[in-house]
């Protein structure tokens, strides 16, 4: 969307976490924001996974740009997201086995993740390699960020706990409402709930944060 | 032009030119008013406790309606009532043994308030734009968040000081786990059971248990003109064909339609909660297919769903649909001409 040459690798990384926010801002990616959501751990594991196919496939298709013919481009840029999707499942399988028994299904529909083409698309086939992979870790980080935003708020408000990973394998569930939490917040309505809520507060300090941007400019 | 002296000017004004006595408090209040007998009827059978919900819900709607406008900087407007009416509805609409089911549970009626004015009302635009029924939402809320703590149901005990009382099923309760025979061993015979469920006489929601307070204030709704007949009666109509053809056990033509019309929130949700002006449709016809369509799935959740009562979430999908009926049946404009005919007509 934005060229390298006016933008520097600072704005390009804060750009994916605030301004293009794939899910607050976008809109992009709700079903595994609203599927996977319900546990924090959950959140943060599935945000992590993201975050690297994200930079893997940015990468990829920088090095590849001069070589992929333009009329194949976009079956080429699903080969590689699909490559590294199951490289990605693979890992998880492998390393976080509990995680993944839960958002397992989630990992693999990575690949139709509209965000992922859309910079492979947009920004990697056009850029050189590092602003394509500062790209893609903005991109990640702020995918990262927003689930794990809604993941502590579900939840902490649907459940009352939260369950925070320790290691790959270990976790600690931390105890905060121990009677009656609103359980409709980890059910699927209330993902929805919770995006919206979300969504609405962070569009709302936007809005002020502009306002003051353009007091001060005047 | 200079000449044009201001007397001579002529005055442009947007339309309405002419505008009635009717304002949004007056008709707020006098939909408040109606529902006082049922109200009262609630009161009477589960005590000071039904008094002491609705009191919960009535107040944190009204301060949550200040806080939001004074948050976003608009003009408070609480005084129009549509606040109070919100709290009154939504405590009609929970179990009256809300306040002795332990340990206390105020905070039930409190976050429904937040979730129906607020996040149903507010966040949508304000008064005129939600899209829900906001006292419905409220309750699907808690009801989905505190399934247990909702759907415990006390005996009216009609003594006006008594704080416990021995809890029960609904009768919806009782005829969806147990069956016909079961609800009539409880209440005697036909005749017994009929005068318990138009009298009020049983266990549910505070507001929706006495059939003939519900009655005289939809009545009085109507004869006020607040609202029109197509919507109730179309919604009555449909729940009781469908509950005569399919609600008995076995054979067709074999339920009881009076059963299911005065029991549940049949009535309250006929005549107070379908009716709303804003959520739903302002034509006619499309009032009646509204109604039709809120009977259908009522009696589609009753007899064949997971929950006993099916009233409020049929309202609520029809909510939806409400802006979709509109669009179906809009007024035909005076002279035009539909375009399909107008192009038949140029060929």
């Amino acid at each position: 969307m934005s060229s390298t040459s006016t933008t520097s690798l600072k704005d390009l990384f804060l750009n994916g976490i605030i301004k293009e926010n794939t899910i607050f801002k976008l809109a992009l990616s709700l079903c595994p924001s609203i599927a996977v959501t319900n546990n924090l751990k959950n959140g943060i594991f599935m945000g992590l996974a993201v975050l690297f196919v994200q930079t893997m496939v940015n990468l990829t298709i920088s090095q590849m740009r001069k070589i992929i013919e333009p009329k194949v481009r976009l079956p080429i840029f699903m080969l590689v997201i699909s490559g590294w999707v199951t490289i990605t499942q693979m890992l998880m399988a492998a390393l976080v086995t509990d995680v993944y028994a839960n958002v397992g299904l989630y990992i693999a529909l990575i690949v139709s993740f509209a965000s992922i083409l859309a910079r492979a698309e947009m920004f990697a086939s056009k850029n050189s390699i590092v602003p394509s992979m500062v790209d893609g870790l903005g991109m990640g980080v702020g995918f990262l960020f927003a689930l794990t935003v809604i993941s502590f708020f579900r939840e902490l408000v649907g459940r009352g706990t939260l369950t925070v990973p320790t290691g790959l394998a270990t976790q600690h569930v931390f105890t905060f409402i121990s009677t009656k939490p609103v359980l409709i917040m980890v059910l699927p309505a209330g993902g929805f709930l919770a995006v919206g809520i979300l969504m609405a507060f962070f569009n709302w300090i936007d809005a002020r944060y502009m306002k003051k941007a353009a007091h001060a400019s005047h | 032009m200079e000449a044009l002296k201001k007397e001579h000017q002529l005055i442009v004004s947007v339309s309405p030119h002419v505008k009635s006595e009717e304002t949004t408090s007056r008709i707020m209040w006098t939909v408040s008013l109606a529902l006082l007998p049922a109200f009262l009827a609630g009161v009477y059978f589960f005590g000071p406790k039904a008094l002491l919900i609705t009191a919960v819900c009535i107040v944190s709607c009204m301060v949550f309606e200040n806080l939001y406008m004074k948050i976003v900087g608009k003009k408070p407007v609480a005084g129009d009532g549509s606040a109070f009416l919100t709290g009154l509805l939504l405590g009609m609409n929970m179990p009256a043994s809300l306040w002795s089911f332990s340990p206390f549970t105020a905070h039930v009626p409190v976050i429904a308030s937040f979730v129906a004015v607020v996040i149903t009302k507010q966040l949508f635009g304000g008064l005129g734009f939600n899209v829900f029924n906001p006292a419905l939402i409220g309750r699907a809320f808690a009801l989905i968040s505190w399934p247990k703590a909702m759907t415990i149901w006390n005996e009216p005990t009609a003594a006006l000081l008594a704080m416990d009382a021995k809890t029960t099923a609904t009768p919806l309760g009782i005829l969806k786990e147990e069956g016909v025979a079961k609800l009539l061993e409880v209440f005697g015979d036909k005749m017994s059971l009929y005068q318990h469920l138009l009298t009020g006489n049983r266990a549910g929601s505070i507001g929706e248990t006495s059939a003939i307070a519900l009655l005289i204030g939809g009545l009085f709704l109507l004869a006020k003109r607040y609202i029109s007949w197509h919507i109730p009666v179309s919604f009555l109509a449909t729940a009781s064909v469908i509950a005569w053809v399919f609600g008995g056990k076995g054979a067709l033509f074999t339920g009881d339609p009076v059963v299911h019309l005065l029991s549940g929130g049949m009535m309250l949700g006929a005549w107070f909660m379908a009716t709303d002006y804003v959520t739903s449709p302002s034509m006619r016809k499309g009032q009646i297919v509204f109604g039709i369509g809120c009977g259908f799935l009522t009696m589609l959740i009753r007899l064949k769903g997971g929950f006993p009562e099916g009233v409020m979430f049929a309202i609520l999908i029809m909510n939806c649909f409400a802006p979709l009926i509109d669009r179906g049946f809009q007024a035909k404009v005076f002279g035009a001409v539909k375009q399909d005919k107008a192009k038949e007509a140029t060929k």
